[in-house]
């Protein structure tokens, strides 16, 4: 069901695209079995979100298919998502679930990248957000606002997935707000840079919301670590305000203004602010194949709409997925559009700067 | 006492929680599926939970773990049989109990061989769950003692096995681990992404081998390709009496061995980060060190069973310390079990730190469900065993096709792309020419299991250090020598000293007779000339990716030192020496067929796979096959091939998973299984 050329596909997939048109506004799908590709591993925070979402998605469209979930992964989620750009529409039993990790090589032109978001078409993006903590002490040592002069002097450590993944947006952060982080290059998951925190040997890290407010909060609770800053929201104008789901937290919008040395606006700040966009609040979207017909994607919309209209929705998501905005139809557009559209001068920022300061190449 | 105040009440609601007919009654099912998958080499506890994970959304929680935790907990029983009755590492927990378990099979101890692996896992998994119980509420500060350096000096402790499972040339030994070591570094460095012995031109070997495939590579297709020379049945020799109660004898005649490997399974098991990886080895290595009498050790000491088995399943019991209590999973099955949890019911457990506070009597049930599937697990597979193990008896040639089936099948898993199959190969002719040559293959696997833990936590270890040194001395000092770590280097040095003069007695794969000068020095100038490629490949990385740098570079010129010292040592030997092993020599009088016109068979299938699909060439394969080598009838070969192709179509059906595509599926569109 992999890799397939399609050439002799064309004619059959016009067609069905007509016919489906033509039977009104939604593709019924009994009796079919959905397959939703997630391009990373059994393991990652993107199954958990595809695991999530599978069954009620079989329960919300039309015909109730199976969905299963299978995984592809492979060169940083690159490969699945350049094999899932060589599908062509068929009958709408393929989705595709991407996440900031594809996004950011597709931003950065890494040479690995195959595949084109706007030939794809969006049906659901998933934002979520992020907190960075701190050990108590030097939390303490904070001053006004959260500003962070006083830490200038510190030596911290940070486990760190790599410079170009999503760990660029808290990476670029630290530098911003003028700390000497040294990055420990080489840890397997967020969850193994929050042990290196818990051990003693990191003394500085963030965490995405929900894993935060399951892993963190405890740490929190027992007096061993205190939040700093949550990343934040965006507004309706796109500017970055406080996160819903964590309202005491300030924003890094906030901390920044605070520090005299970060500031909130220049190249730096819009570069943190484009990859911010593009990691955080677009964070996981689910894709049909290029060339899928208005009623395949009215399907999948409808679908996912239902999935959110549950009335145990905001009960059984909030552990799950944290209080984000799951986006449909146009609010899925949008966000799609800023997760995938970064200023040229914010990218060569970025690319320049990864270059200077980790010695990354991308070519 | 506060501690016994919460845990007491807990206990008795688990219990009241899990002992209800339906409860056992999914235990036991998850317990038979798991049994099923786990008998598979190369599925385990991810593919199972995958098949799972769909029914999970909802389930009354108490229902739902039974089913997990009864498929997780038996996965590294049931790949018992796989390691024992092929010499197949059935997974990552297995790869030690091959050693001694397969020629046990091979002297038609089978039976005798399985029921004590099974009575030791048995053993192992109930010392397991009680050492959760008690220690899982005082456990966190222990596990958080484990940095960096400590984890380091594990992985260290695990390479250094490699003394006991050299061989008889210590020297061969090491470069075969270093070897293990350059090919599990191919790929892109964890640290800056550099690439080695890769490029981005051919993406399949940019996230490196991957275990499955380098461990049934090794391991099994050495093993099948020389018992199909020989054409005859596993076994060659009639089963002796006694059966499985022997095993269960040879057990409790070793029990404080079980206890002791179980202690180590369970200890190695809580530290996240290395797993099921190396327990195996080091509980082989312990059982060897501490046996008084170690001639038999690879040539079928039930010893060599006990200990890995004994450590093996008490492992998983230590695995759900980190997974139940900071949320990190211990391994690729555990990750699964961590969202699968988050399903159940209303979504109310969530495994992690809050568990132990909000849901202790959940956690006790997780424990005590682990020990219930145990015994219900090992009971089902003694049960078995005797009739299974009659599986060594058939004639191999009836057997082979349809394990490299499963061998392929199973390789196919680990990133679904025609390469996979190509790797096996690629790894399996090194596995060959390794046996051949008498160069310890398990040396080979444990270089490559540590091979990445190694290298990141070197790495990890250093830039931290340097932090803590930059703020003092003393702060640095205290940070690399803690009594964790000094107590480990002691173990290790002795543990070295120890194996290093005991090796020459330990023949992990037998004894093998020295042959002519000419092949041996030819596979050894290969090998110089691979390592020298990765040393070269690896030191052009720029400086600015230095830390993907260094790891590699210093194995390679380790390797080469070595390299360079057994061409001396061949110059000045005689073709007698053991330097030279060649078991063509050895068993040239057994194999009845050439190892080139055998291999032909599979290369042939692998060219067809490309060239029509997977499930073409195979029903090819099998057909002509079993026609021609085999000798049997057409009707035979057909009805053997309908069988076999029906089988792996349901099973890659149940599991959701496809094929291989050849060329000619890229030209034309073909329904599945064809696909």
């Amino acid at each position: 069901m992999f890799n397939k050329i399609m050439g002799a596909f064309a004619l059959s997939t016009a067609l069905v695209a007509t016919q489906s048109v033509a039977d009104g506004h939604q593709i019924d799908l009994s009796g079919k079995t959905v397959e939703w590709i997630i391009p990373f591993s059994e393991t990652g925070g993107s199954a958990k979100w595809a695991n999530f979402y599978a069954p009620l998605l079989s329960e919300a469209l039309p015909g109730n298919p199976t969905v299963v979930v299978t995984f592809n992964p492979g060169a940083g989620s690159t490969k699945g998502a350049n094999a899932f750009q060589a599908m062509e529409y068929e009958d709408g039993t393929t989705i595709f679930g991407s996440s900031g990790s594809t996004q950011f090589p597709y931003l950065l032109s890494d040479p690995r990248v195959r595949y084109e978001y706007s030939d794809w078409n969006v049906v659901l993006a998933s934002g979520t957000g992020g907190v960075a903590y701190l050990p108590t002490e030097l939390a303490g040592q904070l001053g006004e606002g959260s500003d962070a002069t006083p830490l200038a002097g510190e030596d911290f450590i940070y486990g760190s997935q790599g410079a170009t993944r999503l760990d660029l947006v808290p990476l670029l952060a630290w530098e911003m707000l003028g700390l000497q982080v040294e990055p420990v290059f080489g840890i397997e998951g967020r969850g193994d840079g929050r042990l290196m925190f818990e051990r003693g040997e990191a003394n500085i890290d963030y965490q995405t919301s929900s894993s935060y407010l399951s892993g963190v909060t405890p740490l929190v609770e027992a007096g061993t670590a205190a939040p700093w800053f949550a990343f934040g929201a965006l507004d309706d104008e796109g500017n970055v305000v406080r996160d819903p789901t964590f309202p005491d937290m300030p924003s890094f919008k906030e901390v920044c203004d605070a520090t005299p040395a970060c500031e909130t606006s220049g190249p730096q700040w819009d570069a943190w602010k484009a990859f911010f966009t593009a990691g955080f609040p677009a964070q996981k979207m689910v894709f049909l194949p290029a060339g899928a017909p208005q009623a395949a994607i009215d399907t999948y919309t409808a679908a996912f709409e239902a999935v959110k209209a549950r009335d145990d929705f905001a009960e059984i998501s909030a552990a799950r997925l944290g209080v984000y905005p799951q986006m449909t139809g146009a609010a899925a557009q949008t966000a799609l559009a800023s997760g995938t559209d970064v200023a040229p001068e914010a990218k060569d920022f970025v690319i320049n700067w990864l270059s200077e300061r980790y010695g990354v190449v991308l070519q | 006492m506060e501690v016994f105040a919460t845990a007491l009440p807990a206990l008795s609601d688990a219990f009241s929680m899990i002992l209800q007919p339906h409860v056992i009654g999914y235990l036991v099912l998850g317990v038979v599926m798991g049994l099923c998958i786990g008998v598979f080499p190369g599925l385990g506890g991810i593919a199972g939970l995958s098949l799972l994970l769909p029914f999970m959304f909802g389930m009354e929680p108490v229902t739902g773990l039974a089913l997990m935790v009864g498929m997780v907990a038996v996965v590294p029983t049931s790949d018992t049989f796989a390691s024992v009755l092929m010499g197949i590492p059935g997974s990552s927990a297995s790869q030690a109990t091959v050693l001694d378990g397969f020629p046990m099979a091979k002297k038609g101890l089978a039976a005798r061989a399985l029921s004590a692996a099974f009575a030791s896992s048995l053993f192992g998994g109930l010392v397991g769950a009680a050492f959760l119980t008690v220690f899982i509420l005082a456990a966190r500060p222990i596990v958080l003692l484990f940095q960096t350096p400590e984890l380091l000096m594990i992985t260290i402790f695990g390479l250094s096995m490699v003394g006991i499972l050299a061989g008889r040339v210590a020297l061969k030994g090491l470069v075969a681990a270093c070897l293990g070591i350059l090919v599990g570094t191919i790929g892109e460095g964890a640290s800056s992404g550099a690439l080695r012995m890769s490029s981005y031109d051919m993406p399949y070997l940019v996230d490196g081998l991957k275990l499955v495939i380098v461990g049934l590579g090794i391991f099994a297709i050495p093993e099948i390709i020389a018992l199909l020379r020989r054409d005859k049945a596993i076994s060659d020799r009639a089963p002796l009496g006694g059966g499985w109660m022997e095993g269960v004898k040879d057990w409790w005649a070793n029990k404080w061995l079980s206890v002791r490997c179980s202690l180590i399974g369970v200890v190695v098991g809580v530290i996240p980060g290395l797993g099921g990886s190396v327990v195996d080895w080091i509980a082989y290595g312990h059982t060897v060190q501490t046996a008084k009498d170690k001639s038999q050790f690879g040539s079928g000491d039930v010893r060599g069973v006990i200990g890995p088995e004994s450590s093996n399943n008490a492992k998983e019991g230590g695995g759900l310390v980190p997974t139940l209590l900071f949320g990190i999973p211990g391994s690729g099955s555990m990750a699964i079990f961590i969202s699968a949890v988050a399903l159940l019911g209303t979504g109310s457990i969530e495994v992690g730190p809050s568990m132990l506070k909000n849901n202790l009597d959940f956690t006790y049930a997780i424990v005590w469900l682990l020990a219930l599937a145990n015994v219900v697990g090992t009971i089902i597979c003694i049960a078995a065993s005797g009739g299974i193990a009659k599986l060594t008896e058939i004639r191999f040639a009836l057997l082979a096709p349809f394990l490299f089936m499963i061998i392929a099948f199973a390789a196919f898993q680990s990133r679904q792309e025609i390469w996979d199959l190509v790797a096996l190969f690629g790894i399996g002719l090194l596995g060959i020419l390794m046996r051949r040559f008498d160069w310890s293959r398990p040396a080979f696997l444990i270089g490559f299991v540590l091979s990445a833990p190694a290298e990141r936590y070197t790495n990890q270890a250093y830039q931290i250090a340097a932090s803590r040194f930059r703020r003092g001395f003393d702060e640095g000092i205290d940070y690399i020598f803690s009594p964790i770590v000094i107590v480990l280097i002691i173990i290790t040095l002795l543990s070295v000293v120890i194996g290093l003069r005991q090796a020459k007695n330990i023949q992990a794969e037998g004894s093998v007779a020295a042959g002519t000068k000419r092949a041996p020095v030819i596979f050894l100038l290969g090998v110089t000339a691979y390592i020298a490629l990765a040393y070269w490949n690896s030191a052009v990385i720029p400086d600015f990716a230095r830390m993907d740098r260094v790891f590699p570079v210093f194995v390679a010129s380790v390797a080469l030192v070595g390299c360079v010292l057994l061409l001396i040592q061949m110059m000045r030997s005689d073709e007698t020496a053991p330097i030279f092993a060649d078991r063509e020599a050895e068993e040239a009088d057994d194999n009845i067929y050439g190892l080139w016109a055998t291999l032909a068979w599979f290369a042939a299938l692998l060219l067809a796979s490309a060239v029509v699909g997977f499930i073409l060439a195979l029903a090819g394969f099998l057909l002509l096959f079993i026609r021609i080598r085999a000798g049997k009838s057409w009707g035979y070969a057909a009805a053997y091939t309908a069988a076999g192709i029906a089988f792996i179509c349901a099973m890659a059906w149940t599991l959701n998973r496809d094929f291989p595509p050849g060329l000619l599926q890229s030209y034309i569109d073909l329904p599945w299984p064809l696909t």
